[in-house]
């Protein structure tokens, strides 16, 4: 078995914020703490192999976007590694962030953010493969072209300004420029969140039809659990910086395994199935700041016994075969192990 | 599948009204929006008048003050309109050493064009420089640089511009460097602020996980971005650079009369204030007054038109 193209392993990312000096006054005198921690992604494990598409779902806040960042080389992890094609990713010489590689490539939710909003469509195409000496000028410029008109534009678009364009053509433009340098792995943050759901179902469209042309293997981000269904071939869902379940996309939306999982897919309204009402999670996803103790889950999940407010549930496979749960439920019950036992 | 794509780049086509945003349209739509203030082409006739006069003080002028041979002293103090020894009109008069006023202010104007530009360019490059390093690096550069600014921006610029120009000595060069250390904050400010706010977008993030090296994406992503609040701060700048001259000329430490600016032209005609030769500081000083008015209402003009409450 050939390694798989991306390993994160065992990733945590926090953020520290630095108290400014009047703050770290006010805190000594109050007796309080000040700045904090945000633990943004907790010990993350993940492998995709090569020609996947890889959901990571979860409410916004869960550390998703983090997640791509750190494998997109944006930020580097406070903890483990990001491997590829069996090479660690290296750090630069701060080790603040990664050497940042061409090899990945993100689209980003806001196409209305994403691209320069000075820079014509053709040369913001163009200047990465440029720069990184992909071709002569000429062979650039035509690739382009071919490249605007694979993800369903003309190439003449190339000499026109971002917001000569609509969302869903700004997308497809920031898709086109991503595959422009020929990337290994494709990082979607939310790619189609912020376009509307007829904009969405066409670059949905466009992604799968290129994912079947080029073989991409792709992290694809995503709050939307019916978009990440369409373009999956197996999902993790996260909940507050760490994967409590991973699955193949048909088999976990058929049967979720983690009560976090099952009030998710609760909670997404559905035609056709006669239900009338959904049942949002109660409560609120805590702060990342200060994490619960034990499964990060047990403050809103009714299934919640003594050993959930404890013990941090691992991500395990329980009985059925190729999926991963991190849940005391599905190993061995709720109840706290008693120690003399 | 297919059909989706198919039907889905018709309703993509870009409605075929939608003007190509070439760099000549864009000029034109600038300048369709100038033209609304007749205040504003007014202004911009104006400068373009005394630049023209200015850098065309040797054809234009009757005299050249610099050339002292050509100085009568018979001709000191002529009332403006008064015919001299040299056979033409002295339009605005001449000064105690009989040199031409009109002359004299348009070599003047020349020097102070000459002053404010380079000043202004200097001072919005390093600005430029400053601004946009300390808001992409972050952290400790820009802690530095801003704090340096911020004590800069505390003190009058005139006191900064005086202090300089006592520690270096008169002439040309002197003057620029004294200028572009008191204004470069101005620039180092503005630039700072827009670029933090740009520096946080999604473009600046993908053009640096592409990766594009980092004066790449200074340059060319983040520079272009915030030109537009700079070009207004540019103008009004410029002015107040020929403005400070001026006063630094008055007070006495700027330029040599030899070497008029308007500000030297304005001091040397304030020792007769008290007399009745009021034409000796009045001209220049109107001359100044309008140069400056009208470059800060060209700015104006430039700020409303940029500005994207006001956008069309």
């Amino acid at each position: 078995m050939t390694a798989p193209l991306l390993e994160i392993r065992r990733v945590s990312k926090r953020f520290t914020r630095q108290a400014g000096l009047i703050e770290r006054g006010v805190a000594r005198l109050t007796g309080q703490g000040a700045g904090g921690t945000v633990h943004a992604v907790t010990d993350v494990d993940l492998a995709v192999p090569q020609g996947e598409v890889l959901g990571i779902v979860g409410e916004s806040g869960c550390g998703k976007s983090t997640l791509g960042r750190v494998v997109s080389g944006i930020y580097a992890p406070s903890e483990g590694e990001v491997v590829l094609n069996g090479q660690p990713v290296a750090r630069d010489r701060h080790g603040a962030s990664q050497k940042l590689t061409t090899k990945v490539q993100m689209i980003h939710q806001d196409p209305f953010a994403s691209l320069n909003p000075r820079m014509k469509v053709g040369e913001t195409i163009g200047e990465g493969p440029r720069v990184h000496g992909f071709g002569t000028a000429a062979e650039i410029r035509e690739r382009t072209g071919s490249l605007l008109e694979q993800v369903g534009l003309e190439a003449s678009y190339a000499d026109r300004l971002p917001h000569q364009f609509s969302g869903g053509q700004r997308q497809r433009i920031a898709i086109a420029r991503a595959l422009a340098m020929q990337p290994e792995l494709l990082v979607l943050d939310e790619a189609v969140a912020s376009l509307d759901v007829s904009i969405q179902a066409q670059v949905l469209n466009l992604f799968t039809d290129l994912r079947r042309e080029l073989g991409l293997t792709a992290l694809f981000i995503s709050h939307d659990l019916s978009v990440v269904r369409h373009v999956c071939d197996r999902v993790a869902i996260m909940y507050l910086g760490r994967v409590v379940e991973l699955a193949g996309a048909e088999d976990l939306y058929r049967a979720p395994l983690h009560p976090y999982s099952e009030a998710l897919f609760a909670s997404v309204p559905t035609l056709g199935t006669g239900r009338a009402s959904f049942h949002p999670i109660k409560g609120e996803i805590p702060s990342p700041l200060a994490p619960p103790p034990g499964c990060a889950f047990h403050p809103r999940c009714p299934m919640a016994g003594p050993r959930c407010r404890v013990e941090v549930p691992r991500l395990k496979t329980p009985v059925q075969g190729a999926r991963q749960v991190a849940c005391h439920l599905h190993d061995g019950g709720t109840q706290q192990k008693d120690i003399a036992a | 599948m297919s059909d989706t794509i198919a039907a889905d780049s018709e309703t993509l086509a870009v409605p075929s009204a939608a003007p190509r945003e070439t760099r000549a349209v864009r000029l034109r739509n600038f300048w369709a929006d100038y033209r609304r203030s007749w205040v504003a082409v007014a202004s911009l006739i104006v400068i373009a008048l005394l630049i023209a006069a200015s850098f065309g003080a040797p054809l234009l002028a009757p005299q050249d003050p610099y050339d002292m041979a050509a100085l009568d002293w018979m001709d000191a103090f002529l009332r403006p309109g008064t015919v001299g020894s040299g056979g033409y009109m002295h339009l605005l008069g001449t000064d105690n050493a009989g040199r031409d006023m009109l002359s004299a202010i348009f070599y003047g104007l020349r020097t102070s064009f000459v002053i404010g530009l380079t000043a202004g360019v200097l001072a919005l490059s390093i600005g430029i420089v400053v601004g946009l390093a300390a808001a992409y690096f972050r952290g400790r550069t820009e802690a530095v640089l801003m704090r340096v600014v911020d004590l800069q921006l505390s003190m009058p610029a005139i006191l900064l511009a005086l202090v300089m120009v006592a520690m270096l000595g008169q002439g040309v060069a002197q003057i620029i460097f004294a200028l572009v250390v008191a204004q470069y904050a101005y620039f180092a400010r503005t630039t700072h602020g827009a670029a933090t706010v740009e520096r946080g977008k999604d473009y600046i993030e993908a053009a640096r996980s592409t990766p594009l090296p980092t004066h790449r994406v200074l340059l060319r992503h983040l520079l272009p971005n915030v030109m537009p609040p700079l070009i207004v701060v540019a103008t009004v700048q410029i002015a107040s650079a020929i403005a400070l001259e001026a006063t630094l000329s008055f007070l006495g430490v700027g330029l040599p009369l030899t070497e008029p600016s308007l500000g030297s032209l304005i001091s040397n005609g304030f020792k007769y204030i008290h007399t009745d030769r009021y034409w000796l500081s009045i001209y220049p000083g109107l001359f100044l007054m309008i140069t400056v008015v009208a470059i800060n209402l060209v700015g104006d003009q430039v700020r409303t038109i940029l500005d994207p409450r006001n956008a069309r």
